[in-house]
């Protein structure tokens, strides 16, 4: 852990662990995400950025933020190796996310063409960071593949329905030595909260912010409980007792040797 | 009430007036709706099955306020759901369908709207359907233009900052072949980032030709799924070929196609069974071809050309509205296109509730978006539109209207890859 805490991927230093998703895109929730939630990431689709619009989407993108093309609308790792190649071109620079659908109902990520994909541009010097399906097997292939963090779901994208793969992204947590990064389905700063004090290590949202009341009083909301989290996770959080209460009596004072 | 739909041309000939009357009159002369015609190909496909002994079932009037009820509670709605939201039943809940339709549209779609335009290259066609502007026994003015017409079209439509494009034609091989709407289809690639064709349905390597020309989706409608309604009213052609037509989304996936729309012309036939059909045609394709992109269209019968009278009949605005929450609940990662058969206010307050891509700078006929744009007369002959439009907002105006609206334009939203 550096001493600062700050969120490293590949080597780059964030200070903050909100990460900006691109679904529901406008620049009203871009400002927000930017000045309330200090996000420092923005993730922008590059299908959407295919557009004589793209140089003002681009333009909105305050200086000193990280873009973070993805791969949205791949159908597989060919059609994401291609649209990265593609972002680069744009001058998105090296970052990447990849996002690979073979379904266009749940949106839900297709882990084998993911794991190609992350080798092929791992080796291309991107920064490479999948949305995936939390599968213990699949973040250990994606890591030997080449990712600079690993993007598990919540739930499905969209849903707001918070972290239905609860366990499966704590053993990613427990097990994988690049940063977690929770993707998709948070829909509350409660829920952002938790996955953080389980040890993630930011939060990607997007829906949960473009469908607030408000803006920017939602993004500060995300902000604080993405802090909260960090905080209780860093202090090492009291025991929960699932059992029962705790006996004051020891049950081992049988044992006499 | 029912439409009056033939009109006879003074223009046609002894025999062809002798030949149309005998296709009107006598249902013995017509050719038989589920054979195939030469070259047609047939694939193996049980979702025509499927969706039939849906619609045939389908016993609207047995749908009570409870059902409907139950159908707007759901998380996810089932195909009983769906009938319950298509029936009498539900008109009473019109309110609430459309507040839940406006949160699903919300949850996936966020405040967007997209914004395409249909540019017709032709208006030759083979076929009567007898309530179609273009069909075969029609006197109107027509053309196919040839490629510089169409790029002058496409610089034209272009300018005014469009960047998809529906290409259209007649249904006419003969005149509108699968290679000249191909090459049409590689030059709008150069002047719009998505490209989709609505033309007459192809086999299964002329759709993947087309793609590999630079289309990405293909729009047929079925018009009624009701097949003894079909067959009154599309007479002559190959478009009479029922099964041929219900298979084109399925052949346009297994050419290659991203993605699929599918529409009944609403107001030929009982409307909650065409609608019922449409939706479930959409559902078992997308089960059947989980990555296909699935879009639903909702034409309502406009007047035509020589025939003021053809209308929408039964099918009001509210009965629209009631079907297009319907798809919404149904299907919520559907997209919907609302065409500008509809009025601006329909259009600017269904995009709040449920459709998520809308037409503009609108025209149906051939080779005048030149004289419709800029007012400027048009150098060639310009050919007759397929049907009246009703909202014919210009592309700058919908931009403008859309974003006051609190909606978001978007233009593309899509990689030819």
């Amino acid at each position: 852990m550096n001493k600062e805490d700050k969120l490293v991927i590949a080597g780059h230093e964030f200070s903050s662990r909100f990460i900006l998703g691109s679904g529901k895109y406008s620049m009203k929730l871009i400002e927000a995400a930017v000045k309330y939630a200090g996000a420092e990431i923005i993730t922008l689709a590059v299908r959407r950025a295919n557009s004589k619009e793209h140089e003002s989407i681009l333009d909105y993108i305050p200086k000193g933020v990280t873009l973070l093309p993805n791969t949205s609308g791949a159908r597989n790792a060919e059609e994401a190796v291609r649209i990265a190649r593609l972002a680069r071109e744009l001058g998105c620079g090296d970052f990447v996310k990849i996002e690979i659908m073979r379904d266009t109902k749940y949106l839900l990520p297709d882990n084998v063409e993911t794991v190609k994909a992350t080798e092929i541009l791992a080796k291309e010097g991107f920064v490479v960071m999948p949305y995936m399906y939390p599968d213990l097997n699949t973040a250990r292939d994606l890591v030997n593949a080449g990712a600079a963090s690993v993007m598990p779901l919540a739930s499905p994208i969209g849903s707001n329905k918070g972290l239905c793969t609860r366990d499966f992204i704590q053993i990613l947590v427990d097990e994988i030595d690049l940063p977690i990064i929770v993707d998709a389905g948070i829909g509350r700063p409660s829920q952002a909260c938790e996955a953080m004090e389980m040890g993630v290590s930011a939060i990607m949202s997007n829906t949960a912010l473009a469908t607030a009341g408000d803006l920017p009083k939602m993004a500060d909301a995300f902000r604080q409980a993405i802090e909260a989290g960090r905080k209780a996770y860093l202090s090492g959080l009291g025991r929960v007792l699932s059992r029962g209460g705790a006996p004051s009596d020891t049950l081992i004072g049988f044992l006499h040797d | 009430m029912d439409n009056n739909y033939f009109v006879d041309s003074k223009k046609l000939s002894k025999e062809a007036l002798a030949k149309k009357h005998e296709l009107e009159n006598n249902p013995a002369s017509r050719a038989d709706i589920m054979a195939y015609l030469p070259g047609m190909e047939q694939i193996d496909s049980d979702i025509s099955a499927k969706v039939l002994a849906e619609v045939e079932s389908y016993d609207p009037d047995s749908y009570t306020a409870a059902d409907v009820q139950r159908a707007l509670d759901h998380k996810n709605r089932s195909i009983e759901d769906l009938k319950a939201l298509l029936s009498p039943a539900a008109d009473m809940f019109l309110d609430e369908a459309a507040r839940l339709a406006s949160i699903e549209t919300q949850d996936h779609f966020g405040n967007t709207v997209y914004f395409f335009t249909p540019l017709y290259i032709a208006n030759y066609c083979e076929n009567y359907c007898v309530y179609c502007g273009f069909n075969c026994y029609n006197d109107i003015r027509r053309v196919k233009l040839n490629m510089e017409q169409i790029e002058h079209e496409m610089k034209i439509i272009a300018e005014s900052g469009m960047e998809e494009v529906l290409i259209l034609t007649g249904e006419s091989r003969s005149q509108s072949s699968v290679e000249y709407i191909g090459e049409a289809c590689k030059l709008a690639r150069k002047y719009f980032r998505m490209v989709g064709v609505e033309v007459y349905p192809l086999n299964v390597d002329e759709y993947k030709y087309l793609h590999e020309c630079g289309v990405d989706y293909v729009t047929v409608f079925q018009e009624t799924y009701d097949k003894v309604r079909f067959e009154k009213l599309h007479l002559r052609g190959h478009k009479r070929v029922w099964p041929y037509r219900f298979d084109s989304q399925e052949r346009a996936l297994m050419g290659g196609m991203r993605g699929v729309a599918f529409a009944a012309l609403l107001g030929l036939s009982d409307f909650r069974h065409d609608a019922l059909a449409t939706a479930l045609h959409a559902y078992f394709i997308q089960r059947k071809y989980p990555q296909a992109e699935i879009s639903l269209s909702c034409p309502r019968l406009r007047p035509i050309i020589n025939n003021e009278k053809i209308n929408p009949l039964d099918v009001s605005e509210r009965r629209l509205c009631q079907i297009l929450c319907a798809y919404r609940l149904f299907l919520p990662f559907a997209g919907i296109t609302v065409s500008s058969r509809e009025s601006k206010s329909f259009r600017d307050g269904i995009v709040k509730i449920a459709a998520t891509k809308i037409s503009a700078g609108v025209s149906t006929g051939i080779g005048d978006h030149e004289s419709k744009y800029t007012g400027k007369n048009a150098e060639t002959a310009e050919g007759d539109e397929q049907f009246e439009i009703n909202d014919s907002r210009s592309f700058k105006k919908m931009y403008e209207d859309m974003s006051e609206e609190g909606m978001q334009p978007v233009l593309n939203d899509y990689l030819y890859l």
